[in-house]
């Protein structure tokens, strides 16, 4: 989803002309091992000023492991970490202008909520009047006013959370870190906040670097995701790139759903490729050039959105992107229906189709013979 | 699960063999005759003769004193060697260290207690120093054992210490020794007071092993009620042992109600 | 709060005096994990490890008359170092019946009580357990609270129970029984250790115990076992860890027990903390009470490591 379709200006995405905008964050070949096990492995990175960079990654994927590093608590076993143009690698995480908002909040349980929040600024000796101003500054922008004085055990979970973002913010950091800030919120919690988070931000214009699995949540975040796996970058951009022109197997079958299948080229030309697939039954009719040679076995990934289903046999050009099969399973789930077919192959793909007639008595139903049929550009070839 | 009755009558009868003994010597503490098994009056008398005993007097100011430095220097030590033993993961002499720490825990009061004293003649012959045994040896004993028990109670607070609390501060701008004394100390404040109160107790308690490195003249309460106790009953010192269980009683109850009172009531998100 | 906010970079803090004193000390090659270590390190190494050296050193001199009351190990002869080592207290050890017959007797006592104990305290532990929360933690502060009183008068409270004319014969008597002889007699050594080390056993106990999910006993239940079979097959197995070190830490310290004997045995009960106790206060031979404790050492190191890994058992569930 993008954040601002009002505002596609190629000002705001600096990440668009890497040749005039430097980066804010630099992580340079990053790695980072604990005893023998790869944590984070050779991990390039740049981040541009008042982005929202959302890290997304299953567990064990080294996401938390990376923003540790930034944060200051881990140092990465080689490479270096740049923060506005200064080397930030071998700084003790209180001396550097990073803060960070943890998964379990950490907030002091012996300080009340003005206290949390006035910590790190009592750390910069600020005077005490600017202090409290600025804690009461930050109460209002969380909308805590009233809870100053309460202790953290006595808030609720998503008053937590916004102290902890508060306490965070409070020394108006370059940059700040975010661990599954919404992780520990209830589902309906979580989607409200996550617009409360992005107007927080855009309203600061501070760099924001989050860090989650869940990758819905993402998408609703960022400006641009990188997505992780087994401790390496699987691809960096924005939401859209990811979800619909994915780099790799890994991210086509990680974000969304996606139906796979193996090919091997048998026309290569520079503005169409034929692909022949045994286990879709037919051939695939892609209308771009792809960088591949003919007999090269490849996949082809598309979103179940992106087919469509009939009871006759649609007319598609260059005798390709249709075949047929049984309607196996259909999942009602109230906008859409998820209809599972099985192929001659053996082979199940997955179509969805919206629910546009309410009610609709010709629906498409069980162990009916469908045709499944595609357009030339919906669907993505992955050569790894 | 369906609850029998066995369980219930078990932990009754339990809890009456703890109990009964310690309710009949603090019932037969106001007997008005010397039989501590007969009674033949209430009295308050063997109190009375319990404060004018200046033997049992000064061994019980001796002992306190004991107690108290003993607990404090064990409450430094542990502490630190809970902190080492939580935080370091890995260094040189881990397993030896923790077996250090543990050991004095279950070693017999026989073995500590002879040990100690060789220790302190073999000192004294080559540095002269601790000179002769009394307080100061004593004290150096009790720390000893007391160093154990305050790492056991310390190290339960500290590996259930959320370590991002510490993170945070840090992230905060606080140094690691700032860290340290802003948030880590007070959240495991409640322990290092249990952990001095356990000291104190055992301390106070000990009769081995201040029997072994104490010298002439530094009799403790334990040692002056052992050596009553071992010629028969005796009335005062049944005064004494109300005295002590109604002090402790007191105290347990008190810390109860304080921590009932602190304990942060969960709150409904 | 207004909506723009430009991040502004922190202004320059102070050095702060521990950052400096931490950079000096780490230039001289000592970090701060040094200075936490160093402290309890020493203390232990000086006041625990060193003087178990010094015993087994001492149990290999013989006695003397003088000060200190034994043979020098060390004695420098014409310019040159002798080392003399005796090893009659050792051969006297294996060689005297009142020493193997003490040795043996502690293990069988400490033994037997331990048992007693378990079956005693395992009940407790397991009604504590699964008694409703508000009781819990009385129940358990009651467990506690004897073991905060002192130990020697609760020795003491059992002699006026157990005496000829104590509590418990006077009231047989009610009920014409004869007195029954119960003091100074290995029984009233049983009963003793029971009563006084019973926390240690229901602690370790209770918190195996309370950590078990219900769902387990339920899901026993659910496949069909019945209460006892569910106990026998679920709980005890489960409560191993907390079996253990409930046992060392009766076991152990009952080996080398003093006072109890002392109190509440007969002249007959022997034991070897005691024989240490009279080898060193009566009979005043120093290596011989060395050698005794030595030997005693052989006896607890093995339920010493099994009470270790029980218990790292017991933190870990």
């Amino acid at each position: 989803m993008a954040k601002k379709s009002t505002q596609l200006a190629i000002d705001t995405r600096p990440w668009r002309d890497t040749a005039n905008n430097k980066p804010f964050v630099r992580i340079k070949n990053v790695t980072k091992k604990f005893g023998d096990v790869l944590a984070v492995h050779d991990v390039s990175l740049d981040i541009y000023r008042s982005e929202l960079f959302c890290l997304l990654g299953g567990s064990g994927s080294g996401k938390s492991t990376l923003l540790r590093m930034l944060a200051g608590f881990e140092q990465p076993t080689s490479g270096t970490i740049e923060i506005d143009g200064q080397d930030m690698t071998e700084v003790p995480p209180y001396n550097r202008p990073v803060n960070m908002m943890f998964q379990s909040y950490a907030l002091f349980p012996h300080m009340s909520v003005e206290q949390n929040i006035a910590y790190g600024l009592k750390r910069d000796n600020l005077p005490k009047a600017e202090i409290n101003d600025r804690v009461a500054e930050l109460l209002s922008l969380v909308k805590l006013q009233d809870y100053g004085r309460r202790k953290p055990h006595q808030l609720s979970g998503g008053q937590r959370q916004r102290v902890a973002l508060a306490r965070a913010l409070a020394k108006r950091p370059k940059l700040l870190l975010l661990d599954e800030p919404l992780g520990a919120l209830d589902k309906k919690l979580r989607e409200e906040t996550q617009f409360e988070l992005v107007k927080i931000q855009e309203s600061l214009g501070v760099t924001f670097i989050v860090v989650t699995h869940d990758q819905e949540e993402a998408m609703t975040l960022a400006t641009r995701i990188g997505v992780m796996n087994l401790g390496e970058i699987a691809m960096v951009g924005e939401p859209t790139d990811i979800y619909e022109f994915p780099n790799s197997r890994f991210v086509a079958g990680f974000i969304g759903s996606a139906n796979m299948v193996e090919g091997i080229v048998t026309e290569d030309e520079p503005g169409h490729v034929r692909i022949r697939s045994s286990e879709l039954g037919c051939d695939i009719y892609v209308g771009h050039g792809v960088d591949c040679a003919p007999e090269q076995i490849l996949w082809w990934a598309i979103r179940p959105e992106k087919m469509s289903l009939s009871r006759e046999k649609p007319v598609t050009p260059h005798d390709a992107n249709v075949t047929s099969g049984i309607v196996e399973e259909i999942a009602y789930l109230g906008d859409i229906s998820l209809y599972q077919v099985a192929l001659e192959s053996g082979k199940r793909i997955r179509v969805s189709q919206t629910n546009s007639v309410r009610g609709n008595p010709d629906a498409i139903t069980w162990d009916e013979k469908v045709y499944v049929t595609w357009s030339d550009s919906s669907g993505s070839v992955l050569t790894v | 699960m369906r609850r029998g009755w066995f369980l219930p009558i078990a932990a009754a009868l339990g809890f009456s063999f703890l109990y009964a003994p310690i309710v009949s010597l603090v019932i037969f503490s106001f007997n008005e005759s010397r039989l501590v098994t007969v009674w033949s009056g209430f009295s308050t008398k063997w109190y009375g003769e319990l404060f004018r005993d200046p033997q049992m007097l000064g061994a019980a100011w001796l002992s306190l004193q004991i107690a108290a430095i003993a607990a404090t220097i064990a409450l430094v030590l542990g502490t630190l060697a809970a902190v080492a033993l939580v935080r370091f993961r890995r260094f040189k002499g881990r397993t030896l260290f923790s077996g250090m720490v543990s050991a004095p825990l279950v070693m017999p009061d026989v073995i500590t207690g002879l040990s100690l004293l060789l220790l302190f003649v073999a000192m004294e012959g080559f540095l002269g120093w601790p000179r002769g045994r009394g307080m100061l040896t004593i004290v150096i004993a009790h720390a000893t054992f007391c160093t154990a028990y305050v790492c056991v109670v310390v190290q339960s607070r500290l590996s259930d210490f959320d370590r991002s609390l510490e993170e945070a501060a840090m992230d905060l701008g606080a140094s690691p020794v700032r860290t340290f004394f802003d948030i880590t100390l007070p959240i495991i404040a409640p322990a290092l007071v249990s952990g001095w109160l356990l000291g104190f107790t055992l301390s106070l308690d000990d009769l081995v092993i201040a029997s072994f490195v104490s010298g002439p003249g530094s009799s403790t309460l334990p040692m002056v009620i052992f050596s009553k106790v071992r010629l028969g009953v005796s009335p005062d010192v049944n005064a004494l042992a109300t005295i002590i269980i109604g002090l402790v009683a007191t105290g347990v109850l008190i810390a109860t109600i304080i921590q009932l009172r602190s304990k942060p009531k969960k709150a409904k998100a | 709060m207004t909506a723009t906010h430009t991040p502004t970079i922190p202004p320059p803090r102070r050095l702060k005096p521990w950052n400096a004193v931490e950079r000096s000390l780490a230039k001289v090659g000592i970090s701060g994990r040094m200075l936490v270590l160093a402290a309890p390190v020493l203390w232990l190494l000086v006041f625990f490890l060193i003087p178990l050296a010094v015993v087994f050193g001492i149990s290999l001199a013989t006695k003397q008359f003088g000060r200190p009351p034994y043979s020098p190990l060390l004695t420098t002869e014409e310019g040159t170092v002798q080392l003399t080592l005796h090893l009659n207290n050792y051969i006297r050890l294996f060689t005297d019946n009142l020493y193997i017959a003490a040795y043996l007797s502690s293990i069988r006592i400490a033994f037997i009580a331990t048992v007693i104990t378990l079956f005693v305290g395992y009940p407790m532990a397991y009604a504590i357990a699964r008694a409703p929360d508000r009781w819990r933690n009385i129940l358990l502060m009651l467990v506690i609270l004897p073991f905060f009183t002192s130990f020697l008068l609760r020795v003491y409270a059992l002699t006026g129970f157990m005496r000829g004319n104590g509590v418990i014969n006077q009231f047989l008597g009610l009920f014409g029984v004869e007195p029954l002889v119960m003091m100074q007699t290995d029984f009233a050594v049983y009963v003793g250790i029971v009563y006084t080390y019973l926390p240690f056993m229901i602690l370790p106990l209770y918190t195996t115990l309370v950590k078990l999910d219900v769902s387990l006993f339920e899901a026993s239940a659910d496949l069909g076992a019945r209460p006892l079979r569910t106990f026998l097959s679920v709980t005890l197995p489960l409560s191993l860890p907390g079996i253990i070190a409930g046992s060392m830490l009766v076991f152990i310290p009952a080996i080398g027990e003093y006072v109890i004997p002392s109190l509440l045995g007969g002249p007959e009960t022997l034991m070897i903390g005691r024989v240490l106790w009279d080898e060193f206060f009566t009979a005043a031979n120093w290596p011989r009470a060395a050698a005794v404790a030595v030997a005693m050492l052989l006896a607890v190191v093995v339920p010493i490591m099994l009470l270790q890994r029980a218990q790292s058992a017991v933190v870990e569930r």
